[in-house]
This record gives structure tokens, sequence and C-alpha cells, in this order.
């Protein structure tokens, strides 16, 4: 029986190698003759342990890593093909405690199948939810979309049903589906994950919301730094479409609904959602004022679903296992499951897909094993540049949208990024307040003036320059940023810029002038 | 060839991606990519020529290629070198390595080695922050960046 082992092809293994591993493999499999074959698959998320290369046993999958691609020949003298023990044997990678304590939903599949064999996306629960929605009528899709509790994961947090609500009962010629696969915040990487490993659940679930609000056509906005996303979306789509998927006849229903791939131009700003509409329209990625909503004249002026990756790909289990099943996980008004993203400095860096309710603690030293650098970790930033920076004496903060926000602070996409002891606060928020300048759309005045005086009076401050006096006006500015700007970038580059003031008061102190020891 | 046979080539060039693609929804952005796609930048003679086929203004055609940091008015080297400055990357040592790799080349960023071999840009995430710090070689996606694998880009891109 052919043996079939399995290689990563996400960006994050292939950046550890993955693609001289998977040479190496398919060269011994050759030279030693052997009934094998690769499959490329996704991440399971364990990037400490990439490039991770599973093999097909008759006891299950066994797992090694991280291989390089010298590490290949020695895998086959210990007899890889049939699992035998190595020096890098992870054993069964499920028994792994980080993955061991996930509950996979939206990342069910993401690691396991061959992410373009439909035929594998079946076989492991695919398609199941569309299948029940085109049985349905759109009302009832979008009720047991509301009632699952599934809330915006872009970082908003806006409920998924209450948008797709407002389309379904807008009425008009032609509506859209847009998914907001423009992932910019820094720390986050499970959108990249989904559409690199399982993005068939991303079609899936796009579809789904097509035939719950009556739109025909859905754009998958990708950023172009993500461009082994964009080739397996691509693929993916025509995969779909060529199975009947996607197309005038969903399934063989009366429902029609297909898709494009487009790729963004380079601009962080483009993930807010109605930037992202005028850069899909063929525009500038300038902000709009709301109203109107996307949901009533989103894309060319037409009602748009707009949601993130995650949103839609969390959609098909919804309508696969029923609104209840996704409702019993999580906290407060914080349901379901959320991919949390642990990056940066962190010991044991990558995905962990759970309930909301671990504390932020339990997140960064017991799942993330504190830092790799081994110093202790001084402070976490949570939610991507524009997310707050943390110190450990909040680590009780619960991951929950309201929890988060009670403490002036944000899950955003659920990236964390975490700092050891060498991190300088007051660079971090120069750092934030310049990300602003660089990225700002330049429509509102308090992002676009704000973020550069903000850079300059921080400056002053590290420079020893009236440092009290210009604390305060860095206070003010970002009191004007937070309440006059017009969406999230220059409304939200206060959080870490107050918390790592806030937080760390003494990294923004006049450092004492080192004495010459003469 | 003169320079009016070359503009002339650029022009018909461009025309032919912009026929092909002008009936999408929105075409601007798919067109500017492949424009750049083909020419390496977009050539400042092709905006006119947009602009007429989409039935919009000159200056709206400026506005959206000067908008977006990926459009490049003028050829990049013959490599480019992108490297995350962005938050993850610098929780693990991002900006020395940063400084590094600008030193190894002997440029600073949006700069281009004078033997026309390489550009170096920031990059404002990569998504690869479990792999930090993180660079792309002309699309090739690079993850804990040390000074072996910055060596051995320098000599890529050398070669």
């Amino acid at each position: 029986m052919t043996v079939t082992i399995y290689i990563p092809r996400d960006s994050g293994a292939l950046a550890l190698g993955a693609e001289k591993v998977a040479k190496a493999v398919a060269q011994e499999i050759e030279t030693r003759g052997l009934d094998a074959k690769i499959v490329r698959n996704g991440s399971r998320g364990l990037y400490w342990l990439e490039p991770m290369v599973e093999v097909a046993t008759d006891a299950g999958r066994v797992a090694y890593g991280p291989v390089t691609a010298k590490d290949v020949a020695s895998l086959f003298d210990a007899g890889l093909t049939s699992g035998g023990e190595h020096k890098l044997s992870l054993g069964d990678p499920e028994k792994i405690p980080f993955l061991a304590k996930q509950t996979r939903l939206t990342f069910a599949r993401c690691g396991i199948t061959d992410p373009l064999s439909l035929e594998d996306y079946r076989t492991h629960g695919g398609l199941k939810g569309l299948e029940n929605a085109i049985a349905m009528t759109p009302a009832d899709v979008v009720k047991q979309v509301t009632d699952s509790g599934l809330r915006g994961r872009g970082g908003a947090g806006f409920p998924t049903g209450i948008k797709w609500k407002t389309v379904l009962d807008t009425t008009a010629d032609r509506k859209y589906i847009v998914c907001n696969a423009d992932e910019g915040d820094s720390a986050t990487f499970a959108d990249r994950m989904i559409m690199e490993g399982d993005p068939f659940v991303l079609i899936e679930g796009m579809t789904i919301a097509g035939i719950a609000t009556g739109a025909t056509k859905g754009f998958v906005y990708i950023r172009s730094e993500y461009p082994h996303a964009v080739a397996t979306m691509q693929k993916a789509v025509e995969v779909a479409r060529k199975a009947g998927v996607l197309g005038v006849n969903v399934m063989g229903s009366p429902n029609a609904f297909d898709m494009e791939i487009r790729v963004g131009a380079g601009a962080y700003v483009c993930g807010e959602e109605t930037s992202l509409l005028n850069s899909l329209e063929g525009k500038r990625g300038i902000v709009r004022a709301k109203p109107p909503l996307p949901a009533i004249q989103g894309l060319f002026g037409k009602p748009t679903v707009i949601n993130n990756v995650i949103s839609l790909a969390s959609v098909p289990i919804v309508m696969d296992r029923g609104a209840q099943h996704y409702k019993d996980f999580g906290m407060g008004r914080s349901r379901g499951t959320i991919p949390i993203q642990i990056a940066g400095n962190a010991k044991h860096g990558g995905l962990f897909e759970a309930a909301f309710g671990l504390t932020l603690g339990e997140i960064v030293d017991e799942i993330g094993g504190g830092t790799v650098t081994g110093r202790p970790v001084k402070a976490v930033q949570v939610g991507g540049p524009l997310g707050a920076y943390f110190p450990r004496s909040l680590f009780d903060t619960p991951f929950d949208y309201e929890a988060f926000a009670a403490r002036d602070g944000l899950i955003g996409h659920a990236g964390i990024t975490v700092f050891d002891d060498t991190a300088d606060m007051l660079k971090q928020a120069r750092f934030a307040m310049e990300f602003c300048a660089i990225e700002s759309c330049g429509k509102c005045t308090p992002c676009r003036i704000g973020s550069t005086r903000g850079v300059e009076t921080i400056d002053k401050i590290a420079h020893n320059i009236e440092p009290e006096k210009n604390l305060a006006l860095v206070t003010d500015l970002c009191n004007t940023m937070k309440f006059g700007s017009l969406c999230a970038l220059g409304g939200f580059t206060p959080y870490p810029v107050m918390s790592a003031i806030n937080h760390f008061p003494e990294d923004f102190r006049p450092t004492p002038v080192a004495q010459a020891a003469e | 060839m003169s320079m009016q046979a070359a503009s002339t080539q650029i022009a018909s060039r461009a025309t032919a991606i912009i026929d092909e693609m002008k009936a999408l929804e929105g075409p601007l952005l798919p067109i500017l990519h492949e424009i750049q796609e083909e020419f390496g930048h977009v050539p400042a003679e092709t905006l006119p020529i947009i602009a007429k086929a989409l039935n919009i203004s000159n200056a709206e055609v400026h506005g959206v290629v000067t908008f977006y940091h990926d459009y490049r008015n003028h050829p990049a080297g013959r490599h480019v070198l992108k490297v995350c400055r962005a938050e993850a990357c610098q929780s693990m040592g991002g900006d020395a390595i940063a400084a590094q790799i600008s030193q190894a080349l002997g440029i600073g960023f949006h700069e281009t080695t004078k033997d026309n071999s390489v550009t170096l840009e920031p990059v404002y995430c990569l998504g690869l922050c479990a792999c930090a710090p993180a660079a792309m070689l002309d699309g090739e996606v690079i993850g804990r960046l040390d000074a072996d694998k910055i060596e051995e880009i320098v000599q890529e891109v050398r070669s």
C-alpha cells in the first residue's frame, strides 16, 4: 500500500525550509524505490516544530520535527515510512500537549488534509454545513448564525448574524459577499493558515453567506504579502467551480454563487472594511464615513456582507453541528472558539484554538511556555499594532471581548506578541505612532497629522526635553485621536501608546545622564 | 530601439492587458498589478491609457497608483528583499537584524544597490510572526533570520 507522507506547504513551514525537506524526501523515495507519496498539507500551527513531517501509519499519524533537509536520510534509515523511532520523533501529533489541549472547530482540518483535495475535505466533514444551508430558508440560516453567538473575528466583534440579517432584509438587484483577508496585524496569521491549509472551508462559509443573504457574487480580498495564500485560494476556487460547489447551481441547488480572488497592494488601512470596499472598486483605500452601513450600501453601492476570514470559516461548523453546539463553548457574550495566535518571543509560538475564557497568563506562560530567549516576559501586545500592551499584573484578564475592553485593551484578531524584559516600551509607543503615520489613509486629521506629531512628541520625551509637559501632550493627543478619528487606525493607535505609558511609566522617565567615571 | 518605438511598444502591451481585464468588476487594481508584473513597475505613460480605457480621469489613476505601497514608478533591482519591521519581528531582535542586512548590502531601506542587484524594502508583517524575524526574497519566505541566513541572502543577491 502506498504510504502517505505529509510535508506542510504553509508559508511558516516554507520559511523554515519545508521546500528543501520535500525535495529531499522525494529524492529518498525515488532512490530507495519506495511506494510512498507526498501530500503538501497545511500547518498544524506548532511553529517551533515546523517543518513537521507526518506519516500515515496503520496506528495513525506519526510526526517528526523540526525536520531539516539534512535529517531526511537518517529519518528514512530509521524507518520513517512505518513510523520508526528517530531523535526527531514526536509520536502521535494529536497527543502533543499544545494540540491536545485545543478545541479545534474552525481549524478542524487544518494540517490534516490535502488543502486542494475536495475529496479529503468531504471525508473530514466538509460541505455538510452547506448541504444543510441549502435545505433551509435563508432566514433560518441567518437565525442559526445569529443564535450561535458568532461575532466578527476580524477584531470589531460585531455579531455576524445581525450583519447578515441586514443584507437579507435589504432589497437589491445584486448583493455581494466580501471576505476581508487583509490580515495586516502583526502577530496574526490565522487567516493565512486557513487559506493555505483549508481553503474550502472559507469557500463553503462564503457560499453559505451568499445563500443566506441572496448574494450571488463573492470576493476574497487577500493582501499581497501573502502570495502563497493567494495561489492556494485561486486553485481551490477552480476546484470548487469544477465540482459544482460554486457556479449557477451550487451543489445542484437552484442557488447561484461564484467568487473571485483579489489581491491588495500593500496598504494596511485596507483591512478597514470601508477602505477595503473602495480598494475593490479600484479606488484609493480611503475610509468611508458610516452610515451608510456596507450591509445597506457596500460594494458598488450594493448590500454587502463583509466578514473576516475566520468569521466566514467558522460558519460551516455552525451550520453542520448547529448553533447550540458552537454556542456551548466560550464565556459571557464571547461564544464559541477563538484561534489565538501566539507570536514573537514565545517559546511555543503558533496557533491555539480554544473556547473563550483562558486567562492571558495561561496563554502566555503555560501554553506559550514563556519566552524563547529564556528571559522574563515583560509585556504582551494583544490585538496587533492597534492593541494594548499588557503587563504581567494584568495576566489574570480572561480572553473575552468585554473583559479586554474593561481593561482598556482589545482582543482584535487574537494575535499576541510576547516581549521579554529587553523591550523598551517608549520605543514601542513611538513605533505605534510611526506605523499609524506610514499607513494612515489621510482622510481625517487626527490620524493623518496626530500620528506624525505623536512621533515627534515621543522623541522629545526620549531626549528628555520637558518630559512631563510632553507626556501630558501625548495623552491629550491620544484623546483627540481616539475620539476624533474616522476609523480604528487613528482611533485605536492610542491603545498601544497609552497602555505603554500607563503600565510601564519607568520607560518614559528621563534616564539619568551617566557620569564619566574618571 | 528609438525612444518613440519603445514608448509605442509599452502602449501596445499595456493596451493588451487593459483589454483583457477591463470587463472585471473594479478592474483598476488587477490591471495595475498586471502592468507591474509585465514591466516591473507602472510606467508613467500607461496611466493616461488606463484612464481613457476605464473612462476615469488621469488624476484618479495617479491617485490610486501613488496611494498603494506596492506600485513602483521605476523598476526595482534584480532582486527585491522585503524585511519585516513589525512588532512580532521587533520582539525577536528584528531591528538589529534589519540594521545588519542594511549594512551587509550597503544600502538603506527604500534603496537599490548601485549595481542594481537588490532593492531593500520594509514590510509590515508577512504573517510569519511565530517564525520571527522574517523576510521575503523575490516572493520566497524566510523565517528566523540570523547571521547565517543573512549571509545566504547576501550571497544569493550578489550571485
